[in-house]
């Protein structure tokens, strides 16, 4: 009893640790961003790097995130049809899973998925960059590393994301719907036409308003903890493990700051 | 005459572990220097320091007898546009193809005149001894030695007055290294550069040098001219020079 009690202290303590990491991070995160962003904005301004790190982002993410959306859709659909069904609510499949979807899932899934591909690419690339002497040699050059490296990053994430949210939303409530229509007996017309009914435009700007968030932290950690990184091979996997976890983290925290503020109201 | 770098007292420590230790070095304008000295002694924490890349803990860093430690922003860039530097590693960068990493210091990474900036490469390029097929390969499908000369081109593309060779020859074949010191010789002679090479290729020192400076324990500890590094009667020199593993110089634990 006493072993388990001194555990569950250690556990807690661990948490506690952890938290506070957390949000030394994120205040160290912001003074990077901060910095990204004021460079950033001043030229010179490198377009051709951030239309390769737009079709990185976003091209090459499209069919992970929507496999992700058509099948959670679809999984969705079932699960709301036999919950619903105790209370002879099988009539509410369509507007449940479009909300779930667009408000929550579409935004939440396509950050987890981007955040996994992206975030530890980038932290990768540029750790490795950092290790090479890349990065020695771009200031050598006389090439402004915020601008060069972490502007098109930040940019193309933050621009990319509300487009593979939207096309998230949209194969995810067509993944609800191809179940529903396929295998619980639903009409076609009528659901995509209750799902109309329903859809609000709080509810798809909220999602864009997720995702461009969600793209911004994606590339942030990913550029953040790859120009953080030392130690050599070693150090490239840290700084990619930490760049998905933290990526993951924020995902999950901004989008419930965004859901209270929107929708707690 | 000014020289053209002029340290004094240079120290940079990482952590507890002090690399340069009160070092003092001049160079003269046109002057090739090669500095010799076991690995890990900060030899590329040197040219990286005068480079800045390396903030040294303290000393001073003249160039033309202006003092250039804790230069930034602008006055940096200015200052560094006068380099070319061959980084020890190559550093190419990996996401560019060739052509445009040997330009990238005349670009610095913009996109403006792509057929005049592939051309000048392609020119470059052949002056380290490479074909215009490897223009627009990406530097990972190039051998080890080929990703040095792809290096050391867009070291010397822009034309720099000073450049810093990182072991030019390490890793190249005994015909490619006598390629490169010729090369690097010309950029002194014919051209007028002032340059600093690192190395450990003793037979490489005797080709590139007008003088040779040998770092040990964070310090110069003797510097003179190839002539003389033979007869430098100091024994770390010595011991160096011919490759001994027994002298003053313990390769073991330190
Ligand atoms: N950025 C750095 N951070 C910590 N230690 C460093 C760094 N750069 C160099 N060192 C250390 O300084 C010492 C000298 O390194 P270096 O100048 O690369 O040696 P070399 O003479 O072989 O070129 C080494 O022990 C190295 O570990
Ligand atoms: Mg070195």
């Amino acid at each position: 009893m006493n072993r388990l009690f001194s555990a569950l202290i250690v556990f807690l303590i661990g948490i506690g640790a952890a938290t506070l990491e957390v949000f030394a991070v994120v205040g160290r995160m912001a003074r990077f961003a901060g910095t990204a962003l004021g460079r950033g904005v001043t030229p010179p301004w490198y377009p051709a790097r951030l239309v390769e790190q737009m079709a990185i982002i976003g091209w090459f993410s499209l069919p992970v995130v929507g496999l992700t959306a058509l099948f959670t859709g679809a999984a969705l659909a079932q699960q709301i049809y036999v919950g619903g069904s105790r209370f002879n609510a099988e009539s509410t499949v369509p507007a449940v899973t479009m909300i779930a979807m667009v408000r929550e899932l579409g935004p939440v899934l396509a950050g987890l998925m981007v955040a996994g591909r992206v975030s530890s690419a980038m932290a990768a690339e540029l750790a490795t960059m950092r290790v090479t002497e890349q990065l020695d040699a771009m200031v050598t050059l006389r090439t402004d590393l915020w601008r060069y490296l972490v502007a098109p990053r930040l940019i193309a994430a933050t621009l990319m994301m509300p487009f593979l949210v939207l096309i998230a939303n949209i194969i995810g409530v067509l993944g609800g719907y191809g179940l529903a229509v396929s295998r619980l007996g639903f009409n076609g017309a009528t659901y995509l036409e209750t799902t109309r009914r329903y859809l609000e435009a709080d509810d798809v700007i909220s999602s864009l308003v997720k995702a461009a968030a969600f793209g911004f932290v994606i590339a942030l950690s990913g550029c953040y903890h790859g120009f953080r990184s030392s130690g050599g091979a070693a150090g490239v996997g840290r700084a990619t493990t930490a760049a998905v976890v933290t990526a993951f983290i924020l995902i999950l925290m901004l989008n419930l700051i965004i859901t209270v503020l929107v929708f707690g109201a | 005459m000014t020289p053209r770098i002029a340290i004094h007292g240079l120290t940079k420590a990482f952590g507890p572990k002090p690399v340069l230790a009160g070092l003092d070095l001049e160079v003269g304008v046109g002057e090739s220097v090669v500095v010799i000295g076991g690995s890990g002694t900060g030899k590329s924490v040197l040219l990286k320091s005068i480079l800045g890349l390396v903030a040294p803990d303290s000393g001073s860093i003249r160039l033309d007898g202006v003092e250039t430690v804790g230069l930034n922003g602008a006055a940096r860039d200015r200052m560094r546009a006068r380099f070319g530097m061959l980084f020890q590693s190559g550093a190419l960068f990996d996401s560019l193809p060739v052509w445009r990493n040997v330009t990238f210091a005349l670009t610095a990474g913009g996109a403006i005149r792509a057929a005049d900036m592939r051309a000048m490469a392609v020119a470059t390029l052949a002056r380290v001894g490479l074909g215009a097929d490897i223009a627009d390969l990406r530097p990972a499908a190039l051998s080890g030695g080929m990703q040095k000369r792809v290096a050391l081109a867009r070291a010397i593309a822009a034309r720099p007055e000073i450049i810093f060779f990182d072991e030019p020859t390490t890793g190249l074949d005994p015909i490619m290294a006598d390629v490169i010191n010729a090369l690097i010789r010309e950029q002194v002679t014919a051209l007028g550069a002032t340059a600093i090479t690192i190395t450990h290729d003793m037979a490489s020192a005797r080709k590139i040098a007008d003088r040779v400076a040998m770092l040990h324990q964070g310090r110069i500890i003797w510097q003179g001219s190839v002539a003389a590094l033979d007869s430098s009667g100091n024994a770390y020199v010595d011991q160096f020079v011919h490759g001994r593993a027994e002298g003053p110089i313990q390769p073991l634990p330190r």
